[in-house]
């Protein structure tokens, strides 16, 4: 039995989210929870289930997919919410094009990343969804390092950096109007390695291509891609079979591979904690556009 | 490993975007392309050294303008430490960023230039800190190495901060020579200065005692959520009904007599749950699940705490104000929504008594409006009653915000001090 009362790391924040997810189940009428299979919607859906155990998550899961994601992660994702027993919507990038709400870019820098903010968008609308929970974080990108926990977005779905809510305390308005919504981010003050860590502690279980494994890739920019049909390749860009992992997971064509060797979480814990660049950084072509990419994309109403 | 949250007050002037890119660096929690990042816009922009602010100032309208204009949070740790930085911006028009960064810091640290000495500002930082009562105050003299680490000068500022610091309510307080730029004393005590006895500030933050800064006395829970069960496949949760939230005081275990609020029955407390799985016992900042003996009709809002030490149930609150809003100020008479705990209550402004000034602490007793960035005591009459404690006595039970009716702005913070 303890007797000091101390908590480690990992159980405070763990705490915190679970108080910021109850407490948008307890005062939102739609919320929903924006899954992509990437790490930390994992724990974000393990936090979630945490959070209401016995009973089930009150709330759907919405994918936003693109249509150009690793077939790993889809499987896995699909295999995840069975488990779980939770409704899974899937608000499809595709369709946005094919009904002509979304132009897919041309050329080699085409990508769909961008385009998954009319398709959210339109879901939000259609589902009138009043609270997303996003699994961003603070230590990620400097925009997101501004951003509130509970994060007012207008009825155009953007987000206003020079005009948000101060929050204090464990105190968070989650008052809005019809059309308006809160973009929730549980795992605001999470780091990296606090993700990792997690997943080691409670064994959650990530999609393969988080761990060291063999893909033909190409090098852009710094960056190495994967041969993929999504990706348009330039003559110029030599395909080579690399042993790589992920350290993010998004889109095919702006996300990047690590080579690496960490084939378990433990391996990949320690490379987490020497590495000296950080995981936008070294695999998010989306964030290399300009200095303030991320603010932009997030006004607009990005993730 | 636990967290220490520390907030910093200082402008850009005082070295705090100095200081904070330094324990990042030191510690190595910044990046090679962040760094890259910041060398690279500094020689754009013609500096002469890495701006390390640009590391801290985020948006485009605070690089564009070369100011701070929000809080921003910052991550590093240490193998003792986790550390989140709440870095506030530290002019006066940004009182309420450091209020929103001061509210759930264990630890404020507000810097000094040393050739200057105390300012206004560095008295309003200290007044601010201690508004929100945060635990620890480190008074960081900066730039010693401009003073040629001369310790008379150190130790005339800090006789003058002490002489002003007996007048607030400060529990700890700290001082420390450094300089962020040349890296003294802030992670390896300095050779320059010999006469200082004191810890490096990082070794301060690394052991100070934060542990029982935490109420573990007065039994607080605050009901956040009802779980209940609807899942007809298994009949053992039929009857499942667990009382969620985030222990506020005191700690609560299995057994434990309780009494809700407002009904005033009391029960014994039958199991104490995280994530569906028995735990012996529940204490601050946990969130929980507490199963109960008796099943009264318990909702979100309400309030369970021990028979005999019970929170004020209340609907006329005495508070100190800061107030949040540019547009339209607060007035005997305001209406206001106020969220305390997990209780959301409409209220009104009965009287204001008096505006502080957050300078040089005086009292205006003629005041008849707070406006942005003002402190004040005020008397607000509640619909419905709340249970609270005084703020000195505990953070969580004694804030609360106020929200505009209209707008559904955070308009205030509001930090009781009394309950009639």
């Amino acid at each position: 039995m303890r007797t000091d009362y101390t908590l480690s790391q990992l159980d405070v924040l763990e705490a915190e989210s679970i108080h910021v997810i109850r407490e948008v189940a307890a005062e939102f009428e739609r919320p929903a929870l924006l899954f992509s299979g990437g790490k930390d919607s994992v724990v974000m859906l393990a936090l979630a289930e945490k959070a209401f155990r016995p009973a089930r998550i009150p709330f759907p899961v919405m994918h936003v997919d693109t249509g150009h994601n690793f077939g790993e992660v889809i499987e896995f994702r699909d295999k995840r919410l069975a488990e779980l027993g939770v409704r899974l919507i899937v608000a499809s990038v595709q369709d946005s094009i094919d009904a002509g709400r979304a132009t897919e870019d041309a050329g080699r820098w085409a990508s769909r990343n961008r385009l998954q903010t009319v398709t959210l968008l339109d879901a939000i609308e259609e589902y009138r969804f009043d609270a997303l929970f996003g699994g961003g974080r603070r230590d990620e990108e400097k925009a997101r390092a501004k951003e509130r926990v509970f994060s007012f977005r207008d009825d155009f779905g953007q987000w206003d950096p020079k005009n948000q809510r101060p929050e204090l305390w464990n105190l968070y308005n989650t008052r809005i109007r019809r059309g308006e919504h809160i973009r929730v981010f549980p795992l605001s003050n999470w780091t990296e390695l606090d993700i990792w860590e997690y997943i080691e502690r409670e064994e959650l279980e990530l999609p393969l291509v988080y761990f060291a494994h063999s893909r033909n890739v190409f090098e852009r920019d710094g960056i190495l891609l994967a041969d993929s049909p999504y990706v348009a390749r330039g003559d110029d860009e030599q395909v080579f079979a690399a042993v790589v992992r992920y350290r993010t997971v998004g889109d095919m064509t702006c996300t990047g591979a690590v080579e690496s060797t960490a084939e378990t979480v433990a391996a990949v814990i320690t490379e987490v904690a020497a590495t000296r660049i950080t995981e936008r950084g070294q695999t998010r072509a989306d964030d290399r556009t300009s200095e303030a990419a991320m603010e932009d994309r997030k006004r607009e109403g990005y993730f | 490993m636990d967290i220490l949250r520390f907030a910093t007050a200082g402008s850009v002037d005082d070295g705090k975007s100095t200081l904070i890119g330094r324990l990042l660096f030191d510690s190595k929690a910044i990046f090679e392309d962040q760094l890259a990042a910041v060398e690279r816009t500094s020689k754009d922009r013609g500096e002469e050294y890495t701006n390390l602010a640009l590391l801290t100032d985020g948006l485009r309208a605070e690089r564009e303008q070369g100011i701070t204009i929000d809080v921003a949070y910052r991550y590093f740790a240490t193998p003792r430490r986790k550390f989140i930085i709440a870095d506030t911006p530290g002019h006066i028009q940004y009182t309420r960023n450091m209020v929103t960064g001061a509210s759930t810091a264990d630890l404020a640290v507000v810097l000094v230039d040393a050739r200057n000495g105390l300012t206004e500002q560095s008295r309003r930082h200290a007044f601010l800190a201690t508004l929100l009562q945060v635990p620890h105050l480190v008074l960081a003299v900066n730039k010693m190495d401009l003073v040629k680490y001369d310790a008379a000068v150190f130790e005339r500022i800090a006789a003058e901060f002490s002489a002003f610091a007996a007048k607030l309510d400060i529990s700890d307080l700290t001082f420390i020579p450094i300089s962020a730029l040349l890296g003294d004393n802030v992670v390896q005590r300095s050779a320059n200065m010999p006469w200082y006895e004191g810890p490096s500030l990082l070794h301060h933050l690394e052991h100070v005692h934060i542990a029982s800064d935490r109420n573990l006395i007065d039994v607080r829970f605050p009901v956040q959520y009802v779980i209940r069960p609807h899942q007809a496949t298994d009949p053992g949760l039929h009857d499942y009904r667990g009382y969620a939230g985030e222990v506020a005081g005191g700690v609560i275990r299995p057994g434990d007599e309780v009494m809700h609020l407002p009904s005033g029955f009391t029960t014994t407390v039958r199991g104490v749950e995280v994530a569906g799985q028995p735990v012996p016992e529940a204490f601050p900042p946990m969130s929980v699940t507490l199963l109960l003996d008796d099943d009264f009709d318990i909702s979100r809002g309400d309030m369970i705490c021990r028979p005999h030490n019970r929170p004020a149930v209340t609907q006329d609150v005495e508070a100190m104000v800061c107030w949040m809003a540019g547009d339209k100020p607060l007035t005997p008479r305001s209406r206001l929504i106020v969220k305390h705990t997990s209780r959301t209550v409409k209220g009104i402004v009965r009287d204001l008594h008096y505006r502080i000034d957050v300078n040089s602490l005086h009292r205006d007793e003629s005041a008849r409006q707070l406006g942005l960035n003002e402190v004040g005591r005020v008397t607000l009459r509640l619909t419905q009653p709340v249970f609270s404690d005084p703020y000195t006595r505990n953070r969580l039970t004694g804030g609360m915000i106020l929200i505009d009716e209209a707008t559904n702005a955070t308009i205030g913070a509001a930090m009781i001090t009394d309950t009639r």
